[in-house]
């Protein structure tokens, strides 16, 4: 057999190693399935891994460290000013990555996943061709798509390898520390990167076609984020639009629309951070019966079927949140439901974070969601300041909130502002899925003192039972 | 802004009803709680009120068509110009307000002051009802294996959550003798009838020995055809018979018929039977009860809430008097008159068809002369099924050791009751205690 003409066959074969796609392959080879898992990339874990979730982090950590250090003087520590060897940490970086996709492989192997490297495309309802690879067809009985999504450009301005109009692949590259930055988009994939370069010294600007930071975020989540970029961003243009870009050999030339009108201006840098579209052009999913919707998500039911029998998928590629851990999610309910399980998506409380400092973490029903399916709910807040734990830390911009039942107390949502919401959305997360009450959360001890007794205290002003603040006076 | 308006959950058990009339037509302009759908479901006619005031756009279902809750009927449109967002709305329904603020109350037996209602410790109704059942990851996995609706599920946790328990219980009993979970499988699903249904072998091809029609088991039949089909295999029926002279009785309805209808009432044997069964029950409370074969327990009630089957032409409906034992004979007279007539109209509301403890059903004024073994209404203990009374030679002991045979008005009357709680003895006592309670007036006054 010539070499490139290899068939294979395979009882499930996934494509696309991100986190929707290795925990699919994991689950279904746990479940006793012959898996096969098809990736570009050599190793297992897809953009959130290589350029998302993982560099951005790490990068941020040192983003929260160079402010505590400059915090430290109110407290009498005292440190000389940071060196940032950027090459140091890129490979600080490089060798975060590395551990954790060497340990993806080393879980993918033991489980007896087999990885394909390659570029897999369709050719018919159970076979697919695999571009760029040493086995060139597979026919499959079931098959995960797990293709991810990708970074819109801005208009007429394709991102180039090494350029200086980015997207997030491209500013996590850390190729340099601009002097100046400018940031389309105040999502939270811009205000994150935008956060690591202001600290890292650029002067940073973000414009946002609309009027206010994080869209589809809680406003009284945003505002403690939003006063503290005002003070580390050079700007932040709300109502504000980019309407032509150039890039030159060393700046980039934009033209920026505003309430007070146009005006041209220069960066050394921007980073384009306006949203991103499924990966679903391509896969030659016209010789499947799979079928997309009008912005190239592909269809799915609650146990993530496509219109095809044999096909499921999971991920950014079917929309929703484009979250890791809701494709993580999808990627185990997909090989649960192949393998027969009841498996289904009927999660109540995705959660979302944004890595901002302070961060925001929110799950379940929002204010503004509630608002909009005109859904009476009780929100209850406890600011951070009365927190003991946030005044140790010099972290008292925060605010951690309940969004109740208003007969049952039962929680529906909760959103948090301030340092380590990451760690303190799980119990909301919990909380929501399980049917808990606000008592539930009101009568769990919670210890003292950690940011987590914002959420009991926030619960017990609901049951009236908080100590930290004072109780509304009763009708 | 365009909203669509579902067909809205009728309550207990029902899921689904077939559109009788279509009250508004396309660009009519209503008003909220304007009736604009008459629904026959299994139970009864019901009017749905619009939930919204606007003009309608569109209408999704014709007469004759049966919709599932849930399915959109119509939509509305309120005039705002941004139509770009369809949002849905299921209304509440008169007949069905479930008491959703009280947990401790069953949707049922909203009617029921509280003081009579003390064995109902269902706790139905989860308070919101609107969102996603309460319900942990866990516990929601389970039910999709074991094919549990969660919405169908009684909620014993905090706040109306449901526990995997719950689930279980529930499932247990439609594999065994829920009434919910076997109205799907036995008539959804006849032919993978689990649990008690057993698989019903695939019918003959009638048409190779004559011309047939097919028709849709619908409606009141349908329901009836399920009720039926549950209470025959689920309780092991005895039958107990006997005959009741009525003849002082029957003089004595005489006499007092047209004061009665003077008062908007007819007075019918029926009534006097519904007021002797009261009694009967109150003597006799080990009639008065459900069995709860999940939990190994027997329900009594302390309440007598009467159901009289009504032929409405199109089937069997059993409206139901509630608290016969503190109503006098001619409150009775003029409640049920008026109950039945409505009944048969189809306009009597869900509620008046819930929460009997006991029924009685009369197939006398059809003609029917002799016994007839009737099956319980499920799930109560026991039914009383009469006939119709009519001159028959009794023998009768003359002084002197003698004898003579007078005419006599005779009324048939059966008794089935459970025998997984109740036994042979039990029954005729009790109908010995209604037969002398109908025979002698005297009696009547004593024991009621």
């Amino acid at each position: 057999m010539v070499m490139g003409e290899l068939m294979q066959e395979t009882e499930l074969v996934v494509i696309g190693g991100g986190p929707g796609g290795y925990a699919a392959a994991f689950r279904a080879a746990d479940l006793g399935m012959d898996v096969t898992l098809v990736d570009i990339s050599e190793r297992p874990g897809g953009v959130c891994l290589f350029r998302g979730c993982i560099p951005s982090k790490t990068y941020l950590h040192m983003s929260e460290l160079l402010h505590d250090t400059s915090q430290a003087a109110s407290m009498g520590l005292r440190f000389s000013p940071p060196e940032i060897d950027l090459d140091a940490i890129r490979s600080h970086k490089a060798r975060v990555v590395d551990k954790l996709a060497d340990g993806l492989v080393s879980l993918s192997d033991r489980r007896g996943v087999q990885r394909i490297r390659g570029r897999a495309v369709f050719e018919g309802p159970d076979r697919l061709r695999v571009h760029e690879s040493e086995v060139s067809h597979i026919k499959f009985r079931h098959a995960i798509l797990a293709t991810g999504s990708h970074p819109i450009p801005f208009p007429a301005v394709p991102f180039k390898k090494g350029g200086r109009v980015m997207n997030s692949t491209g500013a996590l590259a850390l190729a340099e520390i601009p002097d100046s930055l400018l940031v389309i988009g105040g999502g939270y994939v811009g205000l994150e990167l935008g956060s690591v370069y202001a600290s890292f010294g650029s002067k940073v600007s973000v414009v946002e076609l609309g009027d206010r930071l994080l869209p589809g975020v809680d406003a009284d989540l945003v505002k403690p984020v939003q006063r503290r970029l005002e003070q580390s961003f050079e700007a932040i243009r709300l109502n504000t639009k980019v309407t032509f870009m150039q890039e030159h050999a060393d700046r980039v030339e934009v033209m920026i629309e505003g309430a007070e009108g146009s005006r041209q201006e220069q960066f050394d840098r921007v980073l384009v951070a306006i949203g991103r579209k499924p990966n679903s052009a391509g896969l030659g999913l016209d010789h499947t019966g799979v079928k997309t919707d009008e912005r190239g998500f592909v269809i799915v039911d609650d146990t993530l079927r496509t219109s095809d029998e044999r096909i499921l998928a999971v991920g950014d590629v079917v929309g929703g949140m484009m979250l890791a851990h809701k494709a993580t999610y999808e990627g185990k309910i997909a090989a649960e439901v192949i393998a027969g399980e009841p498996a289904a998506f009927d999660a109540r409380a995705i959660p979302a974070v944004v890595y901002t400092d302070p961060q925001i973490a929110y799950c379940g029903l929002t204010e503004e969601e509630a608002r909009r399916q005109d859904r009476k709910v009780e929100v209850h807040r406890f600011p951070w300041k009365f927190s003991g734990r946030a005044t140790t830390m010099d972290a008292t911009e925060g605010v951690t909130k309940m969004i109740l039942d208003p007969e049952t107390g039962r929680v529906l949502g909760v959103g948090i502002c301030g340092r380590d919401s990451e760690g303190l959305i799980s119990e909301g997360v919990l909380a929501v899925e399980m049917g808990a009450l606000a008592q539930d959360l009101a009568l769990s001890i919670h210890p003292h003192p950690t940011l987590s007794e914002t959420e009991m205290e926030a619960a017990e002003i609901f049951t009236g039972t908080a100590t930290h603040i004072l109780p509304k006076r009763r009708k | 802004m365009a909203r669509a308006f579902k067909l809205p959950d009728l309550g207990e058990g029902i899921h689904e009803g077939e559109v009788i009339t279509v009250l508004v037509s396309v660009g009519d302009e209503v008003k909220e709680g304007d009736p604009i759908l008459e629904v026959e479901t299994d139970k009864a006619a019901v009017e749905i009120p619009s939930p919204y005031t606007g003009t309608v756009l569109e209408i999704m279902v014709q007469p004759g068509q049966v919709v599932n809750v849930g399915d959109v009927l119509l939509t509305f449109s309120d005039g705002d110009k941004a139509a770009e967002k369809i949002e849905t709305q299921t209304a509440s329904i008169e007949a069905d307000k479930p008491t959703e603020t009280s947990p401790a109350t069953a949707p049922a037996e909203a009617e029921v002051p509280p003081a009579a209602a003390p064995v109902v410790t269902v706790n139905e109704a989860p308070a919101d009802r609107k969102g996603p059942v309460p319900a942990s990851p866990a516990t929601r996995r389970l039910a999709r294996e074991l094919g549990v609706d969660l919405h169908r599920v009684t909620a014993t946790g905090p706040g109306g959550l449901v526990t995997a328990e719950d689930v279980r219980t529930f499932a247990a009993s439609g594999g065994e003798r829920g009434l919910v979970e076997i109205e799907e499988t036995v008539v959804a699903v006849p032919l993978e009838g689990a649990g008690t249904a057993a698989a019903v072998p695939p019918l003959p091809d009638f048409s190779k020995w004559g011309p047939v029609k097919r028709m849709p088991l619908r409606s009141i039949r349908r329901a009836t055809a399920r009720q039926m089909t549950l209470a025959w295999s689920q309780i092991p029926h005895v039958s107990s018979q006997d005959e009741i002279d009525v003849t002082r009785l029957e003089a004595a309805r005489r006499r007092n018929k047209s004061e009665v209808e003077a008062a908007g009432g007819r007075l019918t044997l029926t009534v006097f039977a519904v007021k002797a069964v009261a009694a009967a029950l109150q003597r006799f409370p080990q009639f008065n009860v459900s069995v709860d074969p999940t939990k190994g327990e027997i329900i009594r009630k302390s309440y007598y809430h009467i159901g009289v089957a009504a032929d409405t032409g199109e089937g069997l409906v059993v409206p139901v008097v509630r608290d016969v034992d503190r109503k006098s004979i001619l409150e009775l007279a003029v409640e049920i008159n008026d109950l039945v007539q409505r009944t048969r109209l189809r306009k009597s509301s869900l509620e008046e068809l819930r929460g009997s403890t006991f029924t009685i059903t009369n197939i006398g004024a059809a003609g029917g002369r002799g016994h007839f073994a009737p099956i319980i209404n499920y799930p109560e203990a026991a039914i009383l099924g009469m006939g119709r009374a009519r001159l028959k030679p009794v023998v009768k002991p003359k002084q002197g050791g003698r004898y003579e045979i007078v005419p006599r008005m005779i009324m048939p009357v059966v008794l089935a009751f459970d025998h997984r709680v109740l036994d042979g003895v039990e029954g005729a006592k009790f109908l010995e205690f209604f037969r002398t309670t109908l025979e002698d007036p005297g009696k009547f006054l004593l024991n009621i």
